[in-house]
C-alpha cells in the first residue's frame, strides 16, 4: 500500500506527541538564535555589496552560509513538529529565539544585561510554558 | 505639551505589520504541507504547500529586515506579535484548532515580554 494518509483529526489527539512537538520547537529556537547571530556577522562583511554580490555571498561567506544552513535545519524540524502539534501553539514558541539572542549577546558578546531584560526573558519563558503545557483543549 | 516627533516612519510600521501577517500565513502553509507528507521522496519534493510555506517565510523575513532597518525598534519589534494573533485565527479557520484560555494567556505573556525586551534594548 503506497498511500498512508494522515487524517486531519488523527494528528492532534496524542498529548505526548503534542508535547514532544512543543519541546522540539522550543529547543530549535536556539538554532534560530545562533543562525541570526551568524547572519548578522556575515551581513556586516557585505554591508556595501549589491544585490548580486549579496546572493553570491550567501554561499561564499562562511558565517552567512552556516547561518542559512541552520535555518534550513530548523525548517525541517519545524515541519516535523507541525505534523503532531497545533500551529497555534508551535508558531508563537519561536519567540523563545529572542530570549536566546538576549542571553547569547550577554554571554558571548558581553552586552549589558539589565533588570528589565531579565524580567522580559522570564515573562516570555512563562508565556511559552503556558502555551506548551496548557495547549490542550 | 507639544506632540512628540514621530521617529518611526509609517512605511516601516506597514512593512513590519505586513511581514508579520505573511509570516503567519507561511506557518499555515507549512502546517498544511506537513499534514500532507507521506513517507516517500516525491511527496516531499513536489509538495507545493511546503514550497509555498518556505517562500512565504523567506519573503516575510526580507520585508521584516527592510522594515526594521529604519525606525524605532521598541515600536516595531512588538508588532511581530500580530503574526501570533493571526495564527490563532488561521488555525481555527483552516485546521479547526480550538482557541483555549492557555493559548490566549501564553500569547499575551509573550507579547508583554517582547514589549519589555524592546524597551530594555532602547
Amino acid at each position: 500500500m503506497s498511500s498512508i494518509t494522515v487524517s486531519p483529526d488523527a494528528q492532534v489527539v496524542d498529548p505526548h506527541k503534542r508535547r514532544q512537538a512543543a519541546l522540539i520547537v522550543a529547543c530549535c529556537t536556539l538554532l534560530i538564535a545562533v543562525a541570526q547571530i551568524l547572519i548578522k556577522i556575515g551581513a556586516n562583511r557585505l554591508s556595501r555589496a549589491g544585490f548580486l554580490e549579496t546572493m553570491i555571498g550567501i554561499f561564499t561567506v562562511p558565517p552567512l552560509f552556516a547561518g542559512y544552513c541552520l535555518y534550513g535545519v530548523f525548517t525541517v524540524l519545524f515541519v516535523y513538529a507541525l505534523r503532531h502539534g497545533e500551529v497555534s501553539v508551535l508558531y508563537p514558541i519561536i519567540a523563545l529565539g529572542y530570549v536566546w539572542v538576549a542571553i547569547l549577546s550577554a554571554v558571548v558578546f558581553h552586552e549589558a544585561m539589565n533588570p528589565l531584560k531579565v524580567v522580559a526573558i522570564a515573562i516570555i519563558v512563562a508565556g511559552v510554558a503556558v502555551l506548551g503545557w496548557g495547549g490542550k483543549s | 505639551m507639544g506632540r512628540q516627533k514621530l521617529t518611526t516612519p509609517v512605511s516601516s510600521i506597514a512593512l513590519v505589520l505586513v511581514a508579520s501577517v505573511i509570516g503567519s500565513a507561511g506557518a499555515v502553509f507549512l502546517k498544511s504541507g506537513a499534514m500532507n507528507l507521506q513517507p516517500n521522496v516525491s511527496s516531499i519534493v513536489f509538495n507545493w504547500r511546503l514550497a509555498l510555506g518556505i517562500v512565504t517565510y523567506m519573503l516575510s523575513s526580507v520585508l521584516f529586515v527592510k522594515g526594521m532597518s529604519n525606525g524605532e525598534l521598541s515600536v516595531l519589534f512588538p508588532m511581530v506579535s500580530l503574526g501570533y494573533i493571526c495564527t490563532l485565527a488561521w488555525s481555527r479557520l483552516f485546521f479547526q484548532e480550538v482557541i483555549t484560555r492557555a493559548k490566549v494567556m501564553g500569547i499575551g505573556l509573550i507579547l508583554l515580554g517582547i514589549i519589555f525586551l524592546s524597551l530594555a534594548n532602547k
